[in-house]
């Protein structure tokens, strides 16, 4: 029972951090169709700045998180603009492998500044151990959840209230109309950019507070798409759930089974997924049949 | 004064070297090709055969990806079937290396035919997110099938003989990859004239229009994949005996997404363009670890971020090409021989 509640806790905190890198997935393909295989890589510079700022510069945690999204934002920005933009109405492949190249060339930037090697991060969440329901976990893990819950509840308020939430679901579900309207589409993708690299940065910190910093953080892209998968491509809700339901999955098979099981579980239900309802649990059902 | 290529007869029009020059060109790139190694020194001889296995791969892909629009992110996984299929019956069997590699090839076939079965309700990205599974899968099941690939150790395949021959020199290796890279680009530059290679190409250009003229997406889609893995299994196995070992960390998605860029900056839909990119995604790196060790002396921090400059070029190359010629290197030759062609009233 223990060794239940401790998977349950360090599932949900995975997933946690999963659902927030798969928001930004999911919200850069619901406004302009584009797959982002730079996810990971968005996470992994979140993590580094926020290391920058915290353990190299010194600064207090609450200005150091802020500037990192500050950061998170232009990077957005200048991705959306640079890259993305020039590719715009291009065959899906060339797009996917900008992205990709995008990738390779981010990892290699932050390689370049920090260095391949591993480093612990000082933590700004406590990490002493607590005791829940029988299980030790450590704090970071459970401010890990509580982090990823207000995030989502701040992202679902912008979308739900204030104005550029609700032109970039207006672009998500039209373009053309969105552009009638008087809505700059070009905006709400530097939007898009921008939030899924914030998100990104966020889910990267409370990562590099449980795990440290390191190159193989950017795994976490690939580990993405299990997630949005599931929960359907075009679906925030979908993400959240996706991320539990994958990070679940991923500390019962690796706590109960293992053998490295739980590494290739999430891509075996990407098939299955695929196969049977490839829409997901809550993305729209417009797949055409061929 | 020529304004263009045209053809007055279907014939000359169908035919595999259309114009003149081009067949000047192919036989002079022949005599290149088998004058080369006699002159090369080793170096150059394992560049050039890792060019050619590169070749053979970017084909393969380009024969799903570039003719028949399938996007597959499984490249390195099918060449890892490939290779540990060749290595295991080689090294375990003691298959001579032209029948397990023939063997390799049909075993990939079928595996990429298995793989390819999600093509028939997925198209685009969900395709592209199903082949990376995959892959991950495949490179799952080679690292943790102990008893049969050996896990994460390498596994040693014994030299291939040919004619009582030790092929063990990059010297007598050379012909066999080029070999059967010649053989590789001939075949498929002939399949896309018969009507299965037509059917590939009406399926990438409207598949709802190539079922209503006839094409059964469901046979075609999954013939397209093993002619496809056939060739991608061919480049694993010929890996597996030229490197006489056999490890996973040679078929991660990095590979993927490498040959992907082969095709992209050579050009899509192209037995010529997988040659270009084969070729400059094999030299780049070379030329940039080259160009470290010579700056190495005058600036010495250099040689420690080379990886990391490998990375960034790798990454920047696909961007730049992405950005400003989407049609890739083909695309840049085409239009220096047009240029050449129409001067000096090129437009």
């Amino acid at each position: 029972m223990d060794l239940f509640i401790q998977l349950t806790l360090t599932g949900l905190t995975n997933g946690a951090i999963l659902a927030l890198a798969a928001l930004g997935f999911v919200l850069i393909y619901k406004s302009s169709d584009i797959l982002n295989f730079a996810q990971g890589e968005f996470l992994l510079i979140g993590a580094y700045v926020t290391y920058a700022m915290i353990a190299q510069f010194g600064m207090a945690w609450p200005l150091g998180l802020l500037l990192t999204l500050v950061v998170s934002i232009v990077l957005g920005v200048v991705v959306e603009r640079l890259v993305l933009r020039p590719l715009i109405g291009e065959p899906i492949i060339s797009v996917i492998m900008v992205t990709i190249g995008l990738s390779s060339l981010l990892r290699a930037i932050v390689s370049t500044i920090w260095g391949n090697q591993p480093r612990a991060f000082p933590p700004f969440i406590p990490s002493e151990p607590v005791n829940v329901l029988g299980a030790t976990v450590g704090a970071d893990r459970l401010w890990a959840i509580v982090v990823a819950i207000v995030m989502l509840g701040l992202f679902n308020f912008f979308f739900k209230r204030s104005k550029e939430g609700i032109a970039m679901r207006a672009v998500a579900d039209d373009q053309q109309a969105a552009l009638s309207m008087g809505i700059s589409v070009k905006r709400i993708f530097a939007w898009a950019w921008s939030i899924a690299a914030m998100s990104a940065a966020v889910g990267g910190a409370l990562l590099a507070n449980i795990v440290g910093v390191g190159p193989e953080l950017s795994g976490f892209g690939l580990r993405v798409f299990p997630v949005v998968i599931l929960g359907g491509l075009d679906s925030i809700p979908g993400a959240v759930i996706g991320g539990v339901i994958i990070g679940l999955l991923e500390a019962y098979t690796g706590g109960y089974i293992g053998q490295g099981l739980n590494q290739v579980v999430p891509f075996i239900v990407l098939i299955v997924i695929l196969m049977v309802r490839p829409y997901g649990l809550f993305g729209q059902e417009i797949i055409e049949r061929v | 004064m020529q304004s263009g290529i045209f053809h007055s007869t279907y014939q000359a029009d169908m035919a595999l070297r259309r114009t003149h020059a081009e067949k000047i060109r192919i036989a002079l790139f022949l005599v290149f090709m088998l004058a080369f190694p006699l002159f090369a020194n080793r170096y150059y001889l394992t560049l050039a055969n890792q060019v050619g296995i590169a070749t053979i791969g970017a084909i393969g892909l380009n024969i799903l990806v570039g003719y028949t629009g399938q996007i597959s992110l499984g490249q390195g996984g099918f060449m890892a079937v490939g290779a540990y299929t060749a290595g295991l019956l080689t090294a375990r069997m003691g298959m001579p290396w032209y029948a397990s590699t023939l063997a390799a090839c049909l075993v990939t076939a079928a595996v990429g035919a298995v793989f390819g079965i999600p093509s028939l309700r997925l198209k685009g990205l969900y395709l592209a997110i199903a082949t990376l599974a995959a892959q991950e899968i495949i490179i799952w099941v080679v690292t943790h099938w102990d008893a049969v690939t050996g896990g994460v150790n390498a596994l040693v395949v014994p030299n291939p003989t040919l004619f009582g021959m030790q092929m063990n020199t990059d010297f007598r290796f050379y012909w066999i990859i080029w070999g059967v890279a010649g053989v590789a680009a001939l075949t498929t530059v002939n399949l896309f004239r018969t009507h299965y290679g037509r059917a590939f190409i009406a399926i990438r250009d409207q598949d709802i229009a190539a079922e209503v003229m006839g094409v059964n997406l469901f046979r075609y889609k999954l013939l397209a994949f093993a002619v496809s893995s056939f060739w991608v299994g061919m480049a694993g196995s010929l890996t597996a005996h030229y490197r006489s070992i056999v490890t996973w960390e040679r078929f991660t998605v990095d590979v993927s997404v490498l040959y992907l860029a082969m095709i992209i900056i050579g050009g899509l839909g192209s037995v010529s363009g997988s040659f270009f990119g084969a070729a400059f995604m094999t030299l780049l790196p070379a030329v940039l670890t080259n160009l470290g060790r010579a700056l190495k002396s005058s600036f010495p921090f250099v040689d420690a971020i080379i990886p990391f400059v490998q990375q960034a070029v790798f990454g920047l190359v696909i961007i730049l090409f992405l950005v400003f010629e989407p049609e890739g290197l083909r695309k840049i030759w085409k239009d220096t021989k047009d240029y050449f062609r129409l001067w000096p009233f090129s437009y």
